[in-house]
């Protein structure tokens, strides 16, 4: 289920320059932001509701014990790709920026900001009496360190790019930061989460790669290091004087087991709080007494989708209604069901649904293998000679679909697909290639006919890299070659508008034109399912998951299970 | 002697480099590079950018000048720093893990030795008995059913439904609260399952060796010249045959270290055991280069150890092989 590795943990990370998206790597080294969950049909949810309707009294105490199937690399967000290291550094370091609840963009670090001159200039004003962890007080230098920091070509860093936008960036005062943007740059704002706030007292004149801070982080959040033990455990403690106020959980500890087998035994022995489950455990092995009584489950849209892509190159699919046609003999409810086990939904489009750029009113191609035959017949194809295979120019309709190996999920998917189009007369054939084979040999030098792939999105809905034309180079991520002039116009426009309202008309435009081009055969956006130990208060699921206000959680006095640990003021 | 052992160390100075050069070039030579995982289809993510981290990891000079100052480094005992976004010594992060490997795979080779060797010994006396069979089909049971299932079940048992043992890790979350003996207890009941199942699985190896070997050594003229003797059967068996039927059995051990580092991966996967199989699996998957050549020069370092201390074992034991060169 490594497709999943990454959903199932998601965390929303503040920092993230929230308009990533990885290809959901098969070890879990994907970052993932958070998920949604404004969908109500979380069983659980409610019965939360109920059983919280006491509302005892928070209390401060207690440890919290998470499993992660990877270690952490480093605790420098701007150094680590994986999401183990996200999970953690977001608990100790914060951001300028982040979003509430309700994935609107707030103050973190920053208590304001303001856009001036046509979009060119941000200024943030940020928050005064604000400590690093080791007492330092924290300032607009900082950010300044930072944003040098993650634009030095010396820092190994995957997430400069958004960042080299920026034509001039300056600390006015203490509590003043100021960056004049090259050109106006939408998705800019997000940009300035937690990759870029570093302690410049502790990091000057120093290598950041080799700096003991990727190992132990110095950060303004609310847990500060404790202590790691490689490929075992990783362990933080509140922070008391963290600015929004300390957190009720004494500790929290992430334990690195790598089988997910072994991670949910240990959750049934009590030994974890909290982990992602997989759908089979989600669905049909976490039903019981033992774990209604000790456990709540949640489950919310992750960001990510999985899709089917065609080479738009490969003159099969270079007709729109071939493609069309597919999307309307793959059976999508049915490979959820099969696949997922029902936890997960149709997708539309690139974005999921219930954020607000996304559009609910695309056309949809709902499971109809008759109007595929049509579509097909319009565009030539048929069973000319009678052999149950479609055929046009004595060509029969046989193609190959790649995915990665490690990816049980995918492959399943697959499968399913292959068995619907095969009744339509469609020969596809599946090959599984090791990740960094496949990308290598086959998309980046576009040596394939269709794969089956997912990209993790998040909550910026830019994606110029993605589906923009001058995007189509070798090893660049439009690797389908779509091509389409008014999608070109709509991502640059895109990117110069910040009103929110003339975006959501931009975007919503872009999922019309792409539900009726079918670049890719959209197939589902799978779940995130977060299971947490019961005695836990305060969860307050979100679009963005569960985690973001984890400081905010408690267990009530009477329900602690691990003793009082003492913190240092 | 030592004319032999001199020989011996001779060959395995070349053999030794052979396997640095051949590992060197297999590991550059499999798809992928170290930056994959952060440059793979990452929007964020230009050619410029990937360009700088090539050159910083060193990636963009020629293989055989890396290889060079692979050796270069490694003569002053320098595996490198690690790819990964830790960037720590390599050496560092095997010395943290190869301990806790060494301690569950010596432990298990030694059960695998205490319960193999009687159970082959016996099998041999007893040739085609009922217990013989009954033997035979036990260990070839341990030898078919896949570990990692075994595993499972065995936590299910002991850890989830009898609750007498932890199931992953080696160490408690309150270790560190313990008394001294608390901790022992703490580090011995995280190791029973890990050491009697990788056990369970190389007995049927060792036990078939001992069998076969013990067979062989009871065919021999001298243990018909100490039945001869008038001595008693369990004499002939456990002072003159045994004796001599270990002897090939104990230097096979020297053999099968690279079999363990290679099956703890399996073991420190599903235990969570943050041993070295798990490092150089990890290793791999990024391709970490530093890392995998450290762990496989430590490997073959350990095996070649291991083949020679046979070949002395076997050379102290048998003049035929020690004055070999004089005839």
């Amino acid at each position: 289920m490594a497709d999943r590795d990454g959903d199932s943990r998601q965390r929303f990370l503040p920092k993230h320059n929230l308009s990533l998206f990885f290809l959901c790597l098969s070890l879990s080294l994907s970052v993932s932001l958070g998920g949604c969950s404004e969908d109500k049909r979380t069983e659980t949810k409610s019965q939360r509701d109920e059983s919280a309707a006491s509302h005892p009294q928070p209390a401060y105490g207690d440890t919290l014990v998470e499993g992660s199937i990877g270690d952490a690399t480093n605790l420098i967000p701007m150094l680590a790709s994986d999401s183990a290291s996200h999970n953690i550094s977001g608990l100790i370091i914060n951001g300028l920026v982040k979003y509430d609840k309700d994935v609107k963009l707030v103050g973190d670090l920053a208590e304001s900001w303001e856009v001036s001159q046509g979009g060119l200039q941000i200024t943030f004003k940020l928050r005064r009496g604000v400590t690093w962890h080791d007492g330092h007080p924290f300032t607009a230098r900082d950010v300044l360190f930072g944003f040098q920091t993650i634009t030095n070509p010396n820092t190994p860093t995957a997430y400069a790019e958004d960042f080299r936008q920026v034509k001039k960036a300056a600390a006015l005062d203490d509590y003043t930061f100021q960056v004049v943007y090259e050109k106006p740059f939408a998705p800019a704002l997000t940009s300035w989460g937690n990759l870029v706030v570093l302690p410049k007292h502790l990091l000057e004149g120093k290598d950041i790669a080799k700096s003991e801070l990727g190992r132990k982080p110095v950060g303004t959040g609310p847990y500060r290091f404790r202590e790691w033990i490689s490929r075992d455990r990783v362990i933080l403690e509140a922070n008391p004087n963290y600015f929004e106020g300390r957190p009720y959980i004494d500790r929290y500890v992430t334990r690195v087991i790598p089988d997910l087998a072994t991670m949910f035994l240990e959750l049934k022995a009590g030994g974890l709080d909290l982990m992602g489950l997989t759908p089979i455990q989600y669905k049909r092995q976490t039903g019981d007494r033992f774990f209604q009584q000790s456990y709540h489950k949640y489950r919310y849209l992750a960001n990510a989708y999985t899709y089917l892509g065609y080479n738009l190159l490969d003159p099969k699919f270079k007709d729109k209604r071939v493609r069309q046609a597919l999307s309307y003999a793959i059976d999508k409810e049915e490979i959820i069901k099969v696949v997922l086990l029902g936890l997960g939904v149709a997708a539309t489009g690139p974005y999921k649904p219930g954020l607000w750029f996304y559009n609910p009113d695309v056309k949809k191609y709902p499971f109809n293998p008759a109007r595929a035959l049509a579509l097909l017949k319009e565009a030539g194809w048929e069973d000319r000679n009678g052999d149950g295979i479609l055929d046009k120019d004595q060509e029969p309709f046989e193609f190959t679909v790649m995915t990665n190996e490690g990816n049980p999920v995918r492959q399943r998917t697959a499968v399913v697909i292959q068995e619907r189009l095969k009744k339509i007369g469609i020969r596809m054939k599946i090959r599984v290639i090791e990740w960094s084979a496949f990308i290598n040999e086959f998309i980046d030098k576009k040596d394939f006919e269709a794969t089956i792939l997912g990209w993790t999105t998040g909550f910026e809905p830019d994606q110029y890299d993605i589906w923009h034309s001058s995007k189509t180079g070798k090893k660049e991520l439009n690797f389908i070659s779509f091509k389409n002039s008014e999608v070109d116009e709509l991502l640059e426009k895109g990117r110069r508008t910040f009103d929110q309202e003339e975006r959501k008309a931009i975007y919503s435009r872009l999922q019309e034109i792409l539900a009726e081009e079918q670049p890719y055969t959209f197939l589902y956006v799978p779940e995130a399912l977060p299971i947490v130990h019961s005695r836990v208060y305060g969860i307050e699921p979100s679009p963005l998951g569960i985690s973001y206000n984890l400081h905010r959680w408690y267990v009530p006095q009477g329900l602690q299970r691990y003793d009082r640990t003492e913190l240092a003021p | 002697m030592i004319s032999y052992l001199v020989r011996r160390i001779l060959t395995l100075i070349p053999l030794f480099f052979g396997i640095t050069l051949i590992s060197f070039a297999v590991i550059h030579l499999a798809p992928g590079s170290p930056i994959d995982v952060l440059a793979d289809l990452n929007p964020k993510m230009t050619a410029e950018a990937k360009q700088r981290l090539i050159s910083y990891y060193g990636l963009d000079k020629p293989l055989h000048e890396r290889y060079y100052q692979w050796l270069r480094r490694f003569a002053s005992l320098d595996f490198g720093v690690s790819f990964s976004p830790d960037r720590r010594p390599v050496m560092d992060k095997i010395r943290e893990t190869l301990p806790i490997t060494i301690v569950i795979n010596a432990l298990s080779l030694l059960l695998i030795m205490l319960v193999a060797i009687p159970i082959g010994a016996y099998s041999a006396s007893h040739p085609y008995s009922a217990f013989d069979k009954s033997l035979t089909l036990f260990v070839y049971i341990g030898f078919a059913i896949p570990t990692f299932w075994l595993a499972l079940l065995a936590l299910i048992l002991f850890s989830v439904q009898l609750e007498w043992l932890p199931i992953s890790g080696f160490r408690s979350l309150d270790y560190a609260r313990l008394s001294l003996a608390g901790k022992i207890w703490d580090m011995v009941s995280h190791l029973i399952l890990p050491v009697l199942l990788s056990a369970f699985g190389g007995l049927a190896g060792l036990s078939r060796y001992m069998r076969g070997s013990m067979l062989e050594v009871m065919r021999q003229d001298y243990i018909t010249a100490a039945r001869s003797k008038g001595l008693s059967e369990r004499e002939v068996i456990y002072k003159h045959a045994l004796r001599n039927a270990l002897l090939p059995v104990v230097t096979i051990l020297g053999l099968s270290v690279p079999g363990l580092i290679g099956g703890s991966v399996i073991f420190e996967q599903i235990f969570a055991i943050p041993g070295m199989g798990r490092l150089f699996y990890t290793g791999v998957m990024s391709r970490d280069y530093p890392l995998v050549m450290g762990i496989l020069t430590i490997g073959a370092f350990l095996t070649l150890l291991g083949n020679l201390f046979a070949d002395i074992s076997y050379a102290l034991v048998d003049p035929r092989i020690r004055k070999g060169g004089k005839g």
